[in-house]
């Protein structure tokens, strides 16, 4: 139905059917009240408008508050590190006019003593070396010895006495890592999250092979998405396709089988897998009573128990979509494609698998998408080679205690996560996302 | 009041009783939270000090449990709502915490007992010792692996050796002692390893010799793991602080035995979470668990020495025997030097970290 | 499935092939899961079969420990007041949403689902910096809130789904017999999607009763629910206990899935939508 009279109502072509007929009506129609029918639809229009909105609005605040300003905060702390930027305030506008070619002159010192003076006075220093000691290794303690010493100092000269408590100070490279640390906004964190660093002169290098981490967690996270989504697709097709084509009664109560796992929690199933694949646990047990294996196999703690127990836990994931899009696929189509005479393999490949694509992609994005993010799972049962980038996040901000580089690594999972979400929308559209 | 009406009010009390149960979990007045790390350490922690304390003082201890989670605890001082008021902190986490100003600064007088009563380097501006224990490593004598030919390990080269004596070792997942241990197996002599560790050579030694043992690590993170992990199989031999194991042979009859070749001396401290609402009261049973006749009770629950030298004395002979400060446990021992890993120890569990990951 | 009368042999090789392979797949998917629960009645405090002996001693372990119990208890808290919360958000906001001319649907729903979709560790990253800025880490309000948010994704989509189905002139009927909006959603409206409601509020009970990531980063010691306690003691020492609550969660989330598979059955009886 093509929307009427597009002129007074802008929007009509959003409204439902009933909304079209009686604006229809509205053209030539005048209420006894005077009022136009127009616009008393127009308002009763914006009343219905504004109590949907109103009652979404709570849960919309909701979120943004309990869980989007979150988000947020850790985006932020991803480039924002302040900390030696207000410690040492005088040093920072010293150091601006600083031209980085030599070492920084006498005003810039005493600044900087002075700076340490105050955070050593407030029980602060700690936090700078803290800071410098990222890029710097041993330059937290040396930070504390100079702080100490600054501290005593009363008049200049304070470039000698700060090179006579620390010769990190007389040193080039100390000065251009301070100069970019006393600004609160840093790329830092992005850098080292993909392995690159300063080099003494400021300029950007990939870190030592013996050190870089990052990229490799990256790559082996999505290996091992795309391995666990493709073992889920290769054991959960044939399964949808048993359930899709046996009769109702029998697919129900299969089905439940499938459903009691996806039901049980992650926790759970985690657990058990981390108590059957033991060295000394039930699988091991059983291949070696067997004598299947002459000794038994190191399983727990393997790259191998980890893709099986994540596979195992996302299987219904992609399971699930495959079968419901099976269930609308009418069973008259390959029989007619058999009885026009395609060969049995020709007539699934060609005309049946073609029509399950919709559920292939659904089922294997949200696996692939939820598998980016597992933490618990291979934190159990994973070696430390199989630990994917969530177990780093977790890290820096739990016991390193280094939250711009947990939430550098953490900002980007999540544009990946997004970017597959917004695919995934695309293609799947969230309306029609299921439970069940 | 229709039946909808009713049931609405229902669902309301409900929460409102629900939001009560909620804040009305105010912890009584005589009570204390100290925080440990769990397992049997903290056992013995019960058994020699909060059961007593309870007893002679009236002040019920309220145990909770941690893994060392610095985070955490800034966390909690940060956002000025402090429900820890006694920690249990390793040497690191105490000079941390001092520097972070997470951490109480101790006045001593409130704790009664001189500074110098304690262990050298055992009497911080922010914790005080209260045990010293050892790393050191254990084997199953109950399941000795057919291929050792009736030989036994009985030093950390032996812990490296896998020709000699091949099979899984359970190792902690933090580089402390274990860099340290790498060096001692690769031949540098004690006096030197600290030395060696400042210099980047030195690092790149230790971690070579680590890489020899890297596919045969299974890495334990609590303490009890270590015990479980040696006690179950998975390992031939494991790392582990020596009262753990101890107690693995005391109360569960297993029969490890404990290797004291270069076992790393550290200790374990109290200290106060800085913005406690009781902090008297936290003073108090500090002073307490520091007295020495209480603090040699504990050697009796686990075999950890105790950090005031007046406690020794008190302590049984027979569970002298047994404690890593027993003559015969020392020619080779030493200790953890705490500058050294409050110096690098970030740094270093990064490298670590990125070592592991590859 | 069956095979036509007219199948070749290779057809049935792989009808064959496909059946064992499935039968091997649902092994596969329940045997991990079924074989905890012997396992917790083991005598002895290891995982090995043959068990030497059945004992209670882990339940007994279980009921008889503070700790497991007011672990239990305050995830059961937890999970009731994040249920109710949840729910009457979620419900309210699916309400909206399915109304026939809402504003920049897409996006808001984008946004509502989210909690869904954002890897948990980042959530609970996010959530450990902001709410110890304002007070609320290391207190149940705080953890509440943070698992409220993430099981009101499930609450939206259930109730969207079932308000779908739902024929808008029933209301309408209603409203035109002069009942007031307010009896119109309680009498007509509530009735019709109560079963989807429901599952709804069971998905966020479950959401946050299973919840273990975000706890582990919010939450202090002190408040211990019942999977950061099986956590820990999954790292730190894995006993028996842990089986015998695995089997207890196990029981519980069989009864919440019947529940559910109930539920859904009454709501597609009660719209017309009679499952073949």
């Amino acid at each position: 139905m093509q929307a009427p009279d597009p002129g007074p109502m802008p929007y009509a072509h959003e409204y439902g059917t009933r909304l079209m007929v009686s604006a229809a009506v509205a053209t030539t129609g005048i209420m006894v009240d005077g009022v136009p029918l127009k616009l008393k639809l127009r308002r009763a229009e914006r009343m219905r408008k504004l109590k949907a909105v109103g009652l979404v609005a709570p849960l919309f605040l909701f979120i943004v508050v309990s869980f989007g300003i979150p988000i947020v905060v850790m985006l932020f702390n991803s480039i924002y590190d302040p900390y030696v930027a207000k410690l040492t305030p005088r040093t920072a506008v010293a150091l601006a006019a600083w031209d980085g070619n030599d070492l920084p002159a006498e005003p810039v010192f005493e600044a900087l003593a002075l700076d340490l003076k105050d955070a050593q006075k407030a029980k602060q220093a700690a936090l700078i070396g803290r800071r410098l000691n990222y890029e710097l290794s041993g330059a937290r303690s040396k930070l504390i010895v100079s702080a100490k010493a600054a501290a005593k100092l009363e008049t200049g000269p304070y470039k000698e006495a700060l090179i006579a408590a620390d010769p990190m100070w007389g040193e080039h490279g100390t000065w251009t890592l301070l100069k970019r640390t006393t600004r609160a906004y840093t790329p830092y964190f992005f850098l080292s999250s993909i392995d690159l660093r300063y080099d003494a002169n400021g300029e950007i290098e990939p870190v030592p092979e013996g050190e870089a981490v990052y990229q490799a967690v990256f790559v082996r996270t999505l290996l091992i998405s795309a391995t666990v989504t493709a073992l889920t697709l290769v054991l959960g097709f044939p399964l949808a396709y048993l359930l899709a084509t046996l009769p109702a009664r029998t697919a129900n109560i299969l089905l439940i089988f499938v459903l009691m796992s996806f039901w049980t929690s992650l926790l759970v199933r985690t657990t058990a897998w981390f108590v059957l694949l033991q060295t000394q646990g039930p699988i091991n047990d059983f291949l070696f009573y067997t004598g299947i294996v002459g000794e038994r196999i190191q399983l727990i703690y393997t790259r191998f128990g980890t893709i099986t127990a994540m596979t195992h836990i996302q299987l219904p994931f992609t399971l699930l979509p495959i079968y419901s899009v099976m269930k609308g696929i009418s069973p008259s189509h390959v029989r007619a494609a058999r009885s026009l005479g395609a060969g049995p393999f020709y007539a699934f490949w060609r005309v049946y698998f073609p029509q399950t694509m919709p559920g292939i992609a659904a089922g294997c994005l949200l696996t692939f998408i939820l598998c980016l993010g597992y933490y618990i799972t291979p934190s159990l049962v994973g070696g430390p080679t199989d630990q994917l980038i969530s177990t780093y996040v977790a890290l820096f901000v739990s016991s390193a205690g280094n939250w711009g580089m947990g939430s550098a690594l953490g900002t980007i999972l999540l544009v990946a996560t997004l970017i597959l979400f917004f695919i995934y929308n695309r293609l799947v559209g969230i309306e029609r996302m299921r439970l069940n | 009041m229709s039946k909808h009406d009713r049931r609405f009010s229902l669902v309301l009390a409900g929460v409102a009783a629900l939001g009560l149960a909620m804040t009305g979990q105010a912890s009584a007045e005589d009570s204390i939270t100290v925080v440990s790390w769990g397992g049997a350490y903290q056992a013995s922690q019960k058994g020699a000090y909060y059961d007593p304390y309870l007893a002679d003082k009236g002040v019920k201890v309220i145990e909770e449990e941690y893994t060392g989670d610095i985070a955490k605890m800034r966390a909690m001082v940060e956002s000025g709502n402090v429900t820890w008021d006694v920690i249990d902190v390793d040497a690191a986490t105490a000079l941390a915490g001092c520097d972070q100003g997470f951490l109480e600064e101790l006045d001593y007088d409130k704790i009664g007992q001189p500074r110098e009563k304690f262990v050298v380097g055992g009497a911080n501006d922010c914790a005080v010792a209260t045990i010293v224990y050892a790393t050191v490593y254990g084997y199953d004598a109950g399941n000795l692996p057919a291929e050792w030919n009736g030989q036994v390990p009985t030093t950390v080269a032996d812990f490296f050796d896998l020709q000699k004596f091949p099979g899984k070792r359970g190792i902690y997942k933090k580089p402390f002692v274990n860099l340290e241990w790498a060096l001692v197996a690769d031949g540098v002599a004690q006096a030197d390893v600290y030395d060696m560790l400042r210099t980047p050579e030195g690092l790149d030694r230790a971690f070579a010799k680590l890489d020899t043992i890297k596919d045969v690590a299974v890495w334990w993170e609590a303490g009890a793991q270590a015990a479980e992990i040696l006690g179950n199989g998975e390992v031939v031999m494991s790392q582990a602080w020596n009262g753990r194991l101890y107690n693995a042979v005391k109360n569960e009859g297993r029969k490890f035995v404990i290797v004291w070749d270069h076992q790393a001396l550290d200790f374990d401290f109290w200290a106060i979470m800085k913005g406690t609402p009781k902090l008297d009261a936290a003073y108090a049973f500090i002073a307490y668990a520091s007295d020495p006749v209480n603090m040699a009770r504990q050697s009796q629950f686990i075999a950890y020495g105790p950090s005031h030298a007046d406690a020794i004395p008190f302590v049984p002979a027979d569970v002298l025997k047994d404690l890593p400060t027993a003559p015969d446990h020392m020619p080779t021992a030493f200790t953890v030097d705490a500058t050294f890993w409050g110096d690098n120890s970030e740094g270093l569990q990064e490298r670590f970290n990125a070592w592991l990951a590859q | 499935m069956t095979l036509p009368v007219y199948a070749s042999p290779i057809e049935r090789g792989w009808y064959v092939l496909h059946r064992v392979f499935c039968g091997c797949l649902f092994l596969y998917l329940l045997l991990p899961i079924l074989i905890i629960i012997p396992l917790s009645f083991n005598s002895e405090g290891f995982f090995t079969f043959p068990m030497p002996g059945v004992s209670l001693r882990w339940y007994q372990d279980f009921f008889g420990s503070d700790r497991w119990l007011s672990a239990l208890q305050s995830s059961a808290m937890v999970a009731i007041a994040v249920t109710l919360l949840a729910t009457t958000l979620g419900t309210l906001a699916a309400l909206g949403l399915s109304r026939a001319n809402f504003p920049a649907r897409g996006m808001v729903m984008s946004l509502l689902i989210s909690p869904l979709i954002v890897p948990v560790v980042i959530t609970a990253v996010g959530m450990f910096f902001f709410y110890d800025k304002i007070g609320l880490i290391n207190s149940y309000p705080g953890i509440i809130l943070a698992h409220t948010a993430l099981a009101t994704p499930f609450v939206v989509i259930t109730v969207t789904a079932t308000l779908m189905g739902f024929d808008q002139s029933l209301s309408r009927a209603g409203a035109g017999l002069g009942a007031p909006p307010i009896t119109v959603f309680r009498r007509v409206m509530l009735p019709l999607i109560l079963p989807g409601v429901l599952s709804g509020a069971l998905f966020a009970f479950v959401t946050s009763w299973d919840e273990v990531v975000v706890v582990q980063f919010i939450a202090s010691p002190e408040q211990r629910t019942l999977p950061k306690q099986m956590y820990s003691g999954i790292r730190d020492q894995i006993s028996p206990t842990i089986t015998a609550a695995a089997t207890l969660l196990i029981i519980f989330s069989g009864v919440m899935l019947t529940t559910i598979e109930l539920l859904r059955r009454r709501s597609e009886r009660l719209r017309g939508i009679r499952a073949t």
